[in-house]
């Protein structure tokens, strides 16, 4: 029997996930026994028109990383799609939009002029933001276009599985090869991670209270950290409760708070909310000025609770109305 | 639209109202048994305790149409459950926050603490949260992707959804 085809490809991304399927380490040889690498350019010389050769279906797997902002990214997911009998979201860009999503606190305009602009190291008098298409004595060359939008990759195509974190963890890679190989995936659609929070696994599980309350929410950069404590406890703002395990709890190992990179368990439609609701309702005092000085404390609500998920919420992107009709594309 | 002053004027605000069982509710029932007129403009749902409102069902109402969100609780010290009004208040302090960083118009989401025997004040507040919605015209989110649309949309009501510009592209 041949071995089954699959593919990697990266989208709107860090390269941290293929970095993440390098850290299988020696596993990555089994890996390779077990299936026929058909295109992976970060690794491997393969072009575009080796994808198109192969037969509809012929993949039998496609694991796409990064989010999708460009008509670039979105025409090769499509094509990948069309030759893959499973897609594979991997990692929090493919996921939830990851951090390219933040993008979507601004629109395309906003995006070019910071980035060709105003930045102080740019030089750029004409004011020349990138085209889709210039004419040339050879003809016109085209440029995909960026959107205004990012989105996760299951808003531009069918996706069967999704491998969580930022990079997924290698133990939940080699988990879902495993279960791909021996043909014991779960249902269409599920995330391939326990479906509980991250406390659960947590080594300062212990040491988290009955009841969790806070009069001042710390930053990680102006606190001497306690390596044992809970870190809510110590009124660091840990997404631990609202947070899907199966990373072992690393950061919180290393001593960081959690970040919430693996995205909400299975019974929660919008990250960012319910982690907001959780932090808010922790703060320790029933007076209204009180709360609002406390919660006045966590600078970016944003950034913070939808650090990896802004296009996978209810609301995708910031509200602009005054945008140019069209333009939220 | 070319005739700003035509399209405000049929604009008619929809505005989502969760209101507590215990006061606020009662409230309202008894703005109705007392025959108050206010603005057609509210739908009301009922929960226990403005404490059981998920800041989740904010952005679904508006991801579902509204263009407004008030919600009502007992006054600070007389929640049925002792202290489910203050949770909602602080939850309703941090969605505040977040919503303005999102650029969705503060005026769109109300908290308001309104007595069992408050019937003139569910009218009161109706009206003006109406006129301050009106004010600022509809809310006009970027259409539901098909995946928030599979996740959140019961399977007998997806077509709808999706005809009502559940697609992205």
């Amino acid at each position: 029997m041949s071995k089954p085809k699959v593919a990697f490809y990266w989208c709107a991304s860090c390269g941290g996930c293929e970095e993440a399927v390098v850290d299988l380490a020696e596993d990555i040889l089994k890996v390779v026994d077990a299936v026929d690498i058909n295109f992976w350019p970060v690794a491997l010389d393969f072009k575009r028109t080796d994808v198109e050769s192969l037969s509809a279906g012929e993949l039998a797997v496609s694991f796409i990383n990064g989010a999708i902002r460009s008509s670039e990214q979105s025409e090769m997911v499509h094509l990948l799609r069309d030759k893959s009998q499973m897609v594979v979201a991997f990692g929090s860009c493919a996921h939830l939009g990851g951090i390219p999503g933040l993008a979507n606190t601004f629109d395309r305009e906003a995006l070019f002029k910071e980035a060709y602009a105003n930045v102080p190291s740019v030089d750029n008098p004409d004011g020349t933001v990138p085209q889709t298409e210039i004419d040339v004595p050879e003809g016109k060359l085209t440029l995909p276009t960026l959107w205004d939008t990012v989105k996760t990759l299951d808003q531009v195509i069918k996706v069967e599985y999704y491998l969580p974190g930022c990079p997924p963890p290698v133990k939940l890679i080699k988990n879902a090869v495993d279960a791909i190989v021996g043909g014991q995936l779960p249902p269409v659609g599920a995330v391939l991670a326990p479906d509980i929070a991250l406390c659960d696994e947590c080594d300062r599980r212990e040491t988290k209270p009955d009841k969790l309350s806070i009069k001042e929410f710390k930053r990680p950069h102006a606190t001497d950290i306690d390596p044992e404590k809970c870190l809510l406890a110590q009124g660091l703002l840990c997404l631990g409760p609202v947070t899907r395990q199966g990373c072992g709890a690393t950061c919180v190992k290393a001593n960081m708070p959690c970040t919430g990179c693996m995205g909400p368990i299975s019974r929660v439609h919008d990250y960012g909310t319910k982690a907001l609701s959780a932090m808010a309702s922790l703060t320790d005092t029933n007076d209204e000025q009180e709360i609002e000085d406390i919660l006045a404390k966590i600078v970016d609500p944003v950034g913070t609770f939808y650090r990896y998920s802004l296009p996978a919420s209810l609301l995708h992107r910031s509200y602009m109305p005054d945008a140019q009709e069209g333009n939220q594309k | 639209m070319s005739n700003t002053e035509n399209s405000m004027s049929t604009f008619e605000p929809r505005i989502v109202a969760f209101f507590c069982n215990w006061c606020t509710y009662t409230a309202a029932d008894l703005a109705g048994t007392a025959r108050m007129s206010y603005a057609p403009n509210v739908r009301v749902v009922r929960i226990m305790c403005s404490g059981r409102l998920d800041p989740q069902f904010v952005l679904s109402a508006f991801r579902e149409g509204a263009d407004g969100v008030l919600i009502g609780g007992c006054h600070p010290g007389d929640c049925h459950y002792q202290e489910g009004n203050y949770k909602a208040l602080r939850r309703f302090t941090l969605l505040k926050q977040f919503l303005r960083a999102m650029g969705i118009e503060e005026e769109r989401v109300r908290l308001e603490w309104i007595a069992a025997s408050e019937g003139d004040k569910v009218q009161r507040v109706i009206n003006e949260m109406t006129e301050a919605v009106r004010a600022l015209g509809p809310l006009h989110l970027e259409p539901m992707s098909t995946s928030t649309v599979e996740r959140l949309i019961p399977e007998e009501l997806k077509a709808d959804a999706v005809a009502q510009g559940g697609t992205h592209e």
